[in-house]
């Protein structure tokens, strides 16, 4: 499988009034073709930035640094106006609010047949004949009217279907999806994870799902990316994370998670609160929240290895994490 | 449940909106809640769930009267709240309370910590002095899991779960008796959220409360609930004890509720069927005719767009409003979430 998105030392930086604050820290991935990646994290984990930077769209204070190429250029290197070659024709982004993304003053097929006279130079109507299959693919009923309907009059769940539409308008190489879900009621997060599960297939479009929600990575992704504090904790297999997880933090994400077996029994929370990226613990910035920290966790910072076939942690413990084992 | 007067009795109530459509136009009504009734009984934790515009926190503010119901009562300890005034509803403010949603915007930014606390006991129990004001702020704020050198603070130097700590130390002040947590986890990240919970069956165990919990997350409502209310465009559609609602729900609406939230188990999700539902919740201002839910029911019959169907006894201390519930076959749902 080749690899569409290769991410080498990636580092995001802001620069505020009394100083600079890392949000993204020597982040490094591939996604291969066709694939699904989830980036796992709570607020202030960086998982947003990282991408927000590949496109582009950093707040005015922000900068990258590092390669972010896809499928052999680096989009980190691009001017604003090449960037704008490949944003929406072989990298596409949608948000978790698709009402501030679309365009509230004008009606969504001509938003959608924009995209293909711009990249793919089709004339007007041959755009708008695509758009409208497009909306049709995605799922909303009765397309060729729906297309001039203007946002405000669509329901959040079909907001976001159109946004789908438009991001897979080119079939680009990448989607990346930041908490596309996550504004939806679960009726409606259950169709659209359906929807990605079939285009993503259909189009052979590799996916980055940024989500929060572990439930939604499990019946997604394919591999997933832990992130604590702008770095990344723990990657590897969907199934050798949630079975098997090697870092402490992958592990209480896991247990902090109701499900059925700890219906009214206490759950196991990670103790403490995130650290702020300005004032970040020494060492591994995990280590005042965790539960198997040992003297060297203070002193020195774990650098992401192998742990075992195609995942990789950045922890020091190499015992079994279990919460008996926590408790000593 | 034993034959005990329950605690908190809601009968039939209902509560419509008129919403402006413009000058000397009719108003248009929004039936918000129709026609809800159940018990809660002392120390029991009732969760509600539903979608958005299902009426689950208009329903939490009808109970503690910040909202008027149209018709139905609300008996709390046999006495029906909905036909008091004001100041004889004071009378009871101290044993209902409520948690809401955002904690930020929920804490009033000019005030301190101890302030923001203790406001429920200067207004609610006037005749406590200042000094036992004073300590009783620090004993909540240390049960709640706040350090009590915090008190001079502002709620801006708090993060979400520490805001939301503060939030149920002014819910418990006044010892209530029942507490409505509106979505108390909904705004936090997944490890503080864990924490909250806990603290809050912590809290109920400790001061013996009675609790209705408003959620959309159905892990989190599984998680602390006796018993749910389902609700649907401002119907009860099911109400049954935890385990009977999770194994065996009998509303296909409950059913599909069910199977949509996601599983944090990969093998499960891989196998799990999913029992889609068609389109999104309608309009509650033009809700769909006879049951509600049946444009999107994939059991729905002719007789589902004539009559409502009436909320029956499914069982033993369980009971559901829908025409088919005997025909539908069950499956047994995966639901690790």
């Amino acid at each position: 499988m080749a690899n569409v998105l290769e991410v080498e030392n990636l580092d995001v930086t802001f620069s505020l009034h009394d100083g600079e604050v890392h949000a993204v820290r020597e982040l490094s991935f591939v996604l291969g073709e066709g694939e699904t990646l989830a980036v796992v994290g709570e607020s202030g984990s960086g998982k947003s930035q990282a991408f927000l930077a590949m496109m582009g769209l950093l707040a005015r204070n922000g900068r990258a640094t590092g390669k972010a190429k896809l499928a052999g250029t680096d989009l980190l290197a691009l001017s604003s106006s090449e960037l704008d070659k490949h944003r929406g024709l072989d990298i596409a982004m949608i948000f978790q609010d698709p009402m501030t993304s679309l365009n509230p003053s004008l009606k969504i097929g001509k938003q959608l047949s924009e995209v293909l006279v711009r990249h793919r130079h089709m004339s007007e109507a041959d755009s708008a004949k695509r758009a409208i299959e497009m909306l049709d693919r995605v799922g909303i009923p009765e397309a060729s009217r729906r297309a001039s309907s203007y946002p405000h009059e669509l329901s959040g769940g079909m907001r976001q279907r159109v946004m789908i539409a438009m991001a897979l308008l080119c079939e680009p190489k990448v989607l990346i999806a930041d908490e596309p879900t996550t504004a939806l009621d679960v009726t409606v997060q259950a169709q659209m994870l359906d929807l990605f599960k079939t285009l993503t297939a259909d189009f052979g479009t590799a996916l980055v799902i940024i989500t929060h929600d572990l439930g939604v990575v499990a019946g997604l992704a394919d591999r997933m990316m832990v992130m604590y504090a702008g770095r990344a904790v723990e990657a590897g297999g969907v199934d050798d994370l949630f079975y098997d997880p090697k870092h402490p933090y992958t592990f209480g994400l896991l247990h902090s998670t109701p499900h059925v077996e700890t219906s009214g029994q206490r759950l196991s929370p990670i103790d403490g609160l995130p650290p702020s990226l300005e004032h970040l613990p020494t060492g591994c910035a995990f280590h005042p929240r965790c539960a198997f920290a040992m003297p060297e966790c203070r002193k020195e910072r774990p650098k992401l290895t192998d742990r075992g076939p195609k995942r990789s942690a950045a922890c020091f413990y190499e015992g079994t994490l279990s919460e008996k084992e926590a408790a000593q | 449940m034993t034959a005990q007067t329950p605690m908190l009795d809601v009968q039939n109530v209902t509560k419509v909106f008129g919403i402006a459509t413009g000058f000397m136009r009719k108003p248009l009504t929004l039936t918000a809640l129709s026609d809800i009734s159940f018990q809660v009984n002392e120390g029991e934790t009732l969760g509600i769930v539903g979608e958005s515009g299902c009426g689950k926190s208009t329903l939490g503010r009808c109970i503690l009267q910040l909202l008027t119901p149209e018709e139905g009562k609300v008996l709390w300890l046999g006495q029906d709240l909905t036909t008091l005034k004001p100041d004889e509803m004071r009378k009871h403010r101290r044993d209902l309370q409520i948690i809401f949603q955002d904690p930020l915007a929920s804490l009033n930014p000019r005030m301190t910590v101890g302030g923001i606390i203790e406001d429920p006991l200067r207004t609610l129990m006037p005749e406590m002095s200042q000094k036992q004001r004073r300590a009783k702020v620090i004993e909540m704020m240390e049960a709640v899991g706040l350090l009590p050198e915090m008190i001079n603070r502002y709620p801006h130097e708090f993060s979400g779960g520490q805001a939301q700590r503060i939030g149920i130390a002014r819910a418990l002040i006044t010892e209530p008796k029942l507490i409505v947590c509106d979505e108390p986890v909904s705004a936090l990240d997944v490890s503080i959220q864990a924490q909250i919970l806990n603290l809050l069956s912590e809290l109920r165990d400790r001061f013996n409360l009675t609790l209705i919990f408003i959620s959309h997350d159905l892990s989190v409502v599984r998680h602390v609930s006796d018993r749910i209310v389902v609700l649907y465009l401002g119907r009860m559609i099911e109400y049954a004890p935890r385990d009977e609602l999770y194994n065996d729900p009998k509303h296909p609406y409950t059913r599909a509720l069910l199977t949509a939230v996601p599983v944090p188990d990969p093998k499960l999700a891989r196998q799990r069927k999913i029992t889609e539902l068609r389109g999104e919740i309608p309009s509650p201002i033009n809700p769909p005719s006879g049951c509600a839910f049946r444009s999107r029911c994939p059991y729905a019959i002719p007789v589902c767009a004539e009559k409502r169907p009436e909320i029956e006894s499914s069982g033993e201390l369980r009971s559901v409003a829908c025409h088919r519930w005997r025909e539908i076959e069950v499956e047994p749902v995966a639901t690790g979430g």
